[in-house]
Protein backbone atom coordinates (compact mmCIF):
# COMPACT_ATOMS: atom_id res chain seq x y z
CA UNK A 1 0.00 0.00 0.00
CA UNK A 2 1.21 3.38 -0.89
CA UNK A 3 0.13 6.85 0.81
CA UNK A 4 -1.02 10.52 -0.95
CA UNK A 5 0.17 13.12 1.60
CA UNK A 6 -1.72 16.34 0.78
CA UNK A 7 0.09 19.97 1.09
CA UNK A 8 -1.90 22.99 2.05
CA UNK A 9 -0.97 26.67 2.29
CA UNK A 10 -0.36 26.36 6.00
CA UNK A 11 -0.01 22.45 6.45
CA UNK A 12 3.25 22.41 8.96
CA UNK A 13 3.20 18.51 9.40
CA UNK A 14 3.51 17.27 5.58
CA UNK A 15 7.36 16.28 5.55
CA UNK A 16 7.39 14.43 9.46
CA UNK A 17 4.41 12.66 7.96
CA UNK A 18 6.30 11.84 5.00
CA UNK A 19 9.31 11.06 6.45
CA UNK A 20 7.94 8.83 9.10
CA UNK A 21 6.09 6.69 6.24
CA UNK A 22 9.36 6.90 3.95
CA UNK A 23 12.03 6.46 6.31
CA UNK A 24 9.76 4.91 9.79
CA UNK A 25 7.39 2.92 7.80
CA UNK A 26 9.31 2.28 4.42
CA UNK A 27 6.30 3.11 2.33
CA UNK A 28 6.07 4.86 -0.78
CA UNK A 29 4.80 8.36 -0.67
CA UNK A 30 3.52 11.15 -2.89
CA UNK A 31 2.79 14.24 -1.92
CA UNK A 32 -0.06 16.23 -3.08
CA UNK A 33 -0.69 19.81 -4.01
CA UNK A 34 -4.10 21.21 -2.59
CA UNK A 35 -4.71 22.81 -6.07
CA UNK A 36 -4.16 19.33 -8.21
CA UNK A 37 -7.02 17.13 -8.50
CA UNK A 38 -5.63 13.63 -9.66
CA UNK A 39 -5.63 10.66 -7.43
CA UNK A 40 -5.65 8.06 -10.20
CA UNK A 41 -2.35 6.65 -9.35
CA UNK A 42 -4.00 5.27 -5.95
CA UNK A 43 -5.94 2.75 -5.59
CA UNK A 44 -8.85 1.93 -2.22
CA UNK A 45 -5.98 -0.03 -0.85
CA UNK A 46 -3.67 3.05 -0.83
CA UNK A 47 -4.32 5.41 2.08
CA UNK A 48 -4.20 9.84 1.53
CA UNK A 49 -2.92 11.62 4.64
CA UNK A 50 -4.25 15.30 5.56
CA UNK A 51 -1.48 16.48 7.63
CA UNK A 52 -1.41 18.86 10.52
CA UNK A 53 -0.63 21.96 10.15
CA UNK A 54 -2.53 25.61 9.84
CA UNK A 55 -4.25 25.10 6.58
CA UNK A 56 -6.07 28.65 5.08
CA UNK A 57 -4.40 30.42 8.43
CA UNK A 58 -7.12 28.62 10.49
CA UNK A 59 -9.56 31.26 8.62
CA UNK A 60 -13.13 31.00 9.74
CA UNK A 61 -12.79 27.66 11.79
CA UNK A 62 -10.31 25.16 11.59
CA UNK A 63 -9.98 23.48 8.27
CA UNK A 64 -13.28 25.11 6.67
CA UNK A 65 -11.85 26.57 4.19
CA UNK A 66 -9.57 23.41 3.20
CA UNK A 67 -12.46 21.69 3.08
CA UNK A 68 -13.23 23.17 -0.82
CA UNK A 69 -9.77 23.02 -2.04
CA UNK A 70 -9.46 20.96 -5.20
CA UNK A 71 -7.71 18.16 -3.96
CA UNK A 72 -10.00 17.59 -1.12
CA UNK A 73 -12.62 17.16 -3.28
CA UNK A 74 -11.39 13.59 -4.86
CA UNK A 75 -10.05 12.94 -1.62
CA UNK A 76 -13.93 12.96 -0.20
CA UNK A 77 -14.80 10.97 -3.20
CA UNK A 78 -11.46 8.56 -2.89
CA UNK A 79 -13.36 8.20 0.66
CA UNK A 80 -16.86 7.58 -0.35
CA UNK A 81 -15.37 4.70 -3.22
CA UNK A 82 -14.08 3.37 -0.13
CA UNK A 83 -9.91 4.57 -0.22
CA UNK A 84 -8.58 4.91 3.08
CA UNK A 85 -7.79 8.75 4.68
CA UNK A 86 -6.25 9.20 7.69
CA UNK A 87 -6.00 13.12 9.19
CA UNK A 88 -3.85 13.96 12.28
CA UNK A 89 -4.22 17.00 13.83
CA UNK A 90 -5.55 19.59 11.80
CA UNK A 91 -6.00 16.86 9.12
CA UNK A 92 -8.38 15.67 11.54
CA UNK A 93 -10.45 19.17 12.22
CA UNK A 94 -10.84 19.14 8.03
CA UNK A 95 -12.47 15.80 8.26
CA UNK A 96 -14.93 16.98 10.41
CA UNK A 97 -15.55 20.09 8.65
CA UNK A 98 -15.70 17.81 5.40
CA UNK A 99 -18.71 15.46 6.95
CA UNK A 100 -16.45 12.43 6.24
CA UNK A 101 -16.15 12.40 10.39
CA UNK A 102 -18.98 13.41 12.43
CA UNK A 103 -18.31 16.49 15.27
CA UNK A 104 -16.28 19.21 15.74
CA UNK A 105 -12.98 20.44 17.17
CA UNK A 106 -13.32 23.40 19.44
CA UNK A 107 -10.99 25.38 21.20
CA UNK A 108 -9.68 23.94 23.86
CA UNK A 109 -11.13 24.35 27.28
CA UNK A 110 -8.40 25.89 28.87
CA UNK A 111 -8.23 28.81 25.86
CA UNK A 112 -4.36 27.73 25.93
CA UNK A 113 -2.48 25.49 23.23
CA UNK A 114 -1.23 22.36 23.96
CA UNK A 115 2.31 20.74 23.02
CA UNK A 116 3.30 17.59 25.10
CA UNK A 117 3.46 13.56 25.43
CA UNK A 118 -0.05 12.42 26.07
CA UNK A 119 -1.27 8.50 27.01
CA UNK A 120 -4.05 7.83 24.87
CA UNK A 121 -5.62 4.11 24.54
CA UNK A 122 -7.77 2.02 22.58
CA UNK A 123 -9.01 -0.02 25.20
CA UNK A 124 -6.81 -2.66 25.28
CA UNK A 125 -3.19 -0.90 25.44
CA UNK A 126 -1.57 2.48 26.33
CA UNK A 127 0.21 4.58 23.78
CA UNK A 128 2.54 7.88 24.64
CA UNK A 129 2.05 10.25 21.64
CA UNK A 130 2.77 13.95 21.17
CA UNK A 131 -0.52 16.29 21.33
CA UNK A 132 0.35 20.08 19.86
CA UNK A 133 -2.89 21.82 18.96
CA UNK A 134 -5.25 24.89 20.36
CA UNK A 135 -8.69 23.35 19.32
CA UNK A 136 -8.55 19.63 20.18
CA UNK A 137 -11.46 19.92 22.34
CA UNK A 138 -14.03 17.14 20.61
CA UNK A 139 -17.76 17.93 20.23
CA UNK A 140 -20.68 16.21 18.92
CA UNK A 141 -24.20 15.85 19.82
CA UNK A 142 -25.11 13.07 22.48
CA UNK A 143 -26.74 11.18 19.77
CA UNK A 144 -23.85 11.44 17.71
CA UNK A 145 -22.02 10.43 20.84
CA UNK A 146 -24.03 7.11 21.32
CA UNK A 147 -23.84 6.39 17.73
CA UNK A 148 -20.33 6.68 17.64
CA UNK A 149 -20.10 4.15 21.16
CA UNK A 150 -22.65 1.94 19.51
CA UNK A 151 -20.70 1.00 16.36
CA UNK A 152 -16.71 1.16 17.86
CA UNK A 153 -15.78 4.07 16.25
CA UNK A 154 -13.99 6.00 19.01
CA UNK A 155 -10.37 4.66 18.44
CA UNK A 156 -8.49 6.72 20.96
CA UNK A 157 -9.02 8.07 24.37
CA UNK A 158 -6.64 10.28 26.48
CA UNK A 159 -5.93 8.42 29.54
CA UNK A 160 -3.46 8.12 32.52
CA UNK A 161 -0.11 5.68 32.40
CA UNK A 162 -2.30 2.99 33.78
CA UNK A 163 -4.83 3.36 31.06
CA UNK A 164 -7.51 5.10 33.16
CA UNK A 165 -9.55 7.42 31.52
CA UNK A 166 -9.97 10.30 33.83
CA UNK A 167 -10.33 13.73 33.51
CA UNK A 168 -7.10 14.73 35.18
CA UNK A 169 -5.92 12.80 31.62
CA UNK A 170 -7.48 15.10 29.16
CA UNK A 171 -5.52 17.66 28.20
CA UNK A 172 -7.90 19.72 26.25
CA UNK A 173 -11.85 19.17 27.65
CA UNK A 174 -12.85 16.77 24.58
CA UNK A 175 -15.72 14.69 25.55
CA UNK A 176 -15.75 11.16 26.91
CA UNK A 177 -11.58 12.07 26.44
CA UNK A 178 -11.75 11.48 23.12
CA UNK A 179 -8.50 11.92 20.91
CA UNK A 180 -9.58 10.13 17.59
CA UNK A 181 -12.43 8.69 15.91
CA UNK A 182 -13.53 6.62 12.66
CA UNK A 183 -16.11 6.55 10.15
CA UNK A 184 -19.11 3.87 10.48
CA UNK A 185 -17.53 2.32 7.31
CA UNK A 186 -14.34 1.84 9.21
CA UNK A 187 -11.68 3.92 6.06
CA UNK A 188 -11.77 7.20 7.64
CA UNK A 189 -9.23 8.11 10.88
CA UNK A 190 -9.12 10.86 12.47
CA UNK A 191 -7.04 11.72 15.74
CA UNK A 192 -4.95 15.06 17.36
CA UNK A 193 -2.28 13.85 18.21
CA UNK A 194 0.46 13.26 16.10
CA UNK A 195 1.85 9.80 15.49
CA UNK A 196 4.41 10.63 12.76
CA UNK A 197 6.17 12.56 15.77
CA UNK A 198 6.81 9.29 17.56
CA UNK A 199 7.83 6.35 14.67
CA UNK A 200 11.39 6.58 15.05
CA UNK A 201 14.29 5.25 17.64
CA UNK A 202 16.28 8.51 17.13
CA UNK A 203 13.30 10.55 18.81
CA UNK A 204 13.17 8.10 21.96
CA UNK A 205 9.28 6.53 20.90
CA UNK A 206 8.01 4.34 18.77
CA UNK A 207 4.69 3.84 19.66
CA UNK A 208 3.20 6.00 16.29
CA UNK A 209 4.21 2.78 14.57
CA UNK A 210 1.58 0.72 16.74
CA UNK A 211 -1.02 3.52 15.72
CA UNK A 212 -0.17 3.25 12.04
CA UNK A 213 -0.43 -0.75 12.26
CA UNK A 214 -3.22 -0.53 14.23
CA UNK A 215 -5.19 1.13 12.09
CA UNK A 216 -4.49 -1.53 9.56
CA UNK A 217 -1.72 1.28 7.46
CA UNK A 218 1.15 -0.95 7.80
CA UNK A 219 0.01 -3.74 5.35
CA UNK B 1 -30.11 43.16 -10.41
CA UNK B 2 -30.00 45.16 -7.51
CA UNK B 3 -27.04 45.19 -4.69
CA UNK B 4 -27.98 43.74 -1.28
CA UNK B 5 -26.17 44.70 1.59
CA UNK B 6 -26.54 41.46 4.26
CA UNK B 7 -24.85 40.89 7.82
CA UNK B 8 -24.45 37.62 9.34
CA UNK B 9 -23.98 37.18 12.80
CA UNK B 10 -22.61 33.53 13.81
CA UNK B 11 -22.15 32.56 17.40
CA UNK B 12 -21.29 29.98 19.20
CA UNK B 13 -24.23 27.73 20.28
CA UNK B 14 -25.61 28.91 23.66
CA UNK B 15 -25.26 24.80 25.05
CA UNK B 16 -21.52 25.36 24.63
CA UNK B 17 -18.57 26.87 26.22
CA UNK B 18 -16.81 29.79 25.20
CA UNK B 19 -13.29 29.46 26.03
CA UNK B 20 -12.47 33.11 24.52
CA UNK B 21 -15.66 34.80 26.03
CA UNK B 22 -14.68 33.19 29.47
CA UNK B 23 -11.11 34.91 28.85
CA UNK B 24 -12.61 38.35 27.90
CA UNK B 25 -15.22 38.05 30.79
CA UNK B 26 -12.05 37.72 33.57
CA UNK B 27 -10.04 40.67 31.85
CA UNK B 28 -13.13 42.66 32.33
CA UNK B 29 -13.56 42.29 36.03
CA UNK B 30 -9.50 42.22 36.03
CA UNK B 31 -10.75 45.82 35.38
CA UNK B 32 -13.18 46.09 37.75
CA UNK B 33 -16.13 46.13 35.65
CA UNK B 34 -18.38 43.88 37.89
CA UNK B 35 -21.99 42.92 37.35
CA UNK B 36 -21.31 41.44 33.67
CA UNK B 37 -21.64 38.16 33.42
CA UNK B 38 -21.98 35.25 30.21
CA UNK B 39 -19.31 37.30 27.73
CA UNK B 40 -20.01 34.87 24.30
CA UNK B 41 -17.91 35.80 21.28
CA UNK B 42 -18.57 34.84 17.67
CA UNK B 43 -18.20 36.46 14.63
CA UNK B 44 -20.27 39.33 12.14
CA UNK B 45 -19.78 38.62 8.93
CA UNK B 46 -20.93 41.32 5.68
CA UNK B 47 -21.36 41.05 2.03
CA UNK B 48 -22.75 41.97 -0.80
CA UNK B 49 -25.10 40.11 -3.13
CA UNK B 50 -26.09 40.62 -6.72
CA UNK B 51 -29.60 39.34 -7.11
CA UNK B 52 -32.81 39.60 -8.91
CA UNK B 53 -34.92 40.33 -5.70
CA UNK B 54 -34.50 40.46 -1.74
CA UNK B 55 -35.65 36.41 -1.43
CA UNK B 56 -33.23 35.50 -3.69
CA UNK B 57 -30.39 37.14 -2.12
CA UNK B 58 -31.30 35.91 1.41
CA UNK B 59 -31.84 32.57 0.13
CA UNK B 60 -28.36 32.89 -1.79
CA UNK B 61 -26.56 34.08 2.06
CA UNK B 62 -28.86 30.77 4.01
CA UNK B 63 -26.86 28.75 1.13
CA UNK B 64 -23.85 30.59 1.90
CA UNK B 65 -24.07 30.15 5.93
CA UNK B 66 -25.03 26.35 5.79
CA UNK B 67 -21.92 25.65 3.54
CA UNK B 68 -19.46 27.36 4.56
CA UNK B 69 -19.87 30.19 7.05
CA UNK B 70 -21.29 28.69 9.88
CA UNK B 71 -21.13 24.96 11.26
CA UNK B 72 -24.19 24.14 12.59
CA UNK B 73 -22.40 21.50 15.40
CA UNK B 74 -21.29 24.32 16.56
CA UNK B 75 -22.54 27.44 15.81
CA UNK B 76 -25.99 29.34 14.78
CA UNK B 77 -26.40 32.32 12.45
CA UNK B 78 -28.38 34.95 12.03
CA UNK B 79 -28.99 36.96 8.68
CA UNK B 80 -30.13 40.80 8.05
CA UNK B 81 -30.75 42.39 4.80
CA UNK B 82 -29.63 45.91 4.80
CA UNK B 83 -31.53 48.64 3.20
CA UNK B 84 -28.46 49.72 1.14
Amino acid sequence: MKFGVVVFPGSNCDRDMQDALQNDLNKEVIMLWHKDRDLSMFTTDDCIVLPGGFSYGDYLRCGAIARFSNMMESVIEFAQRGGKVLGVCNGFQILCESGLLPGVLLQNIHQKYVCKNVNITNGKEVFTIPIAHGDGRYYASNEVLEELQANNQILFQYCDEAGNIVADANPNGALQNIAGIKNKAGNVFGMMPHPERASSPLLGNEDGKKIFALLGLTA
Amino acid sequence: MTTYHVQIKVMPLKDLLDPQGKAVLGGLHNLGLNGISDVRIGKHITLQIEAESELSAKTKAEEACKKLLANPVMEFYEIEMVQG
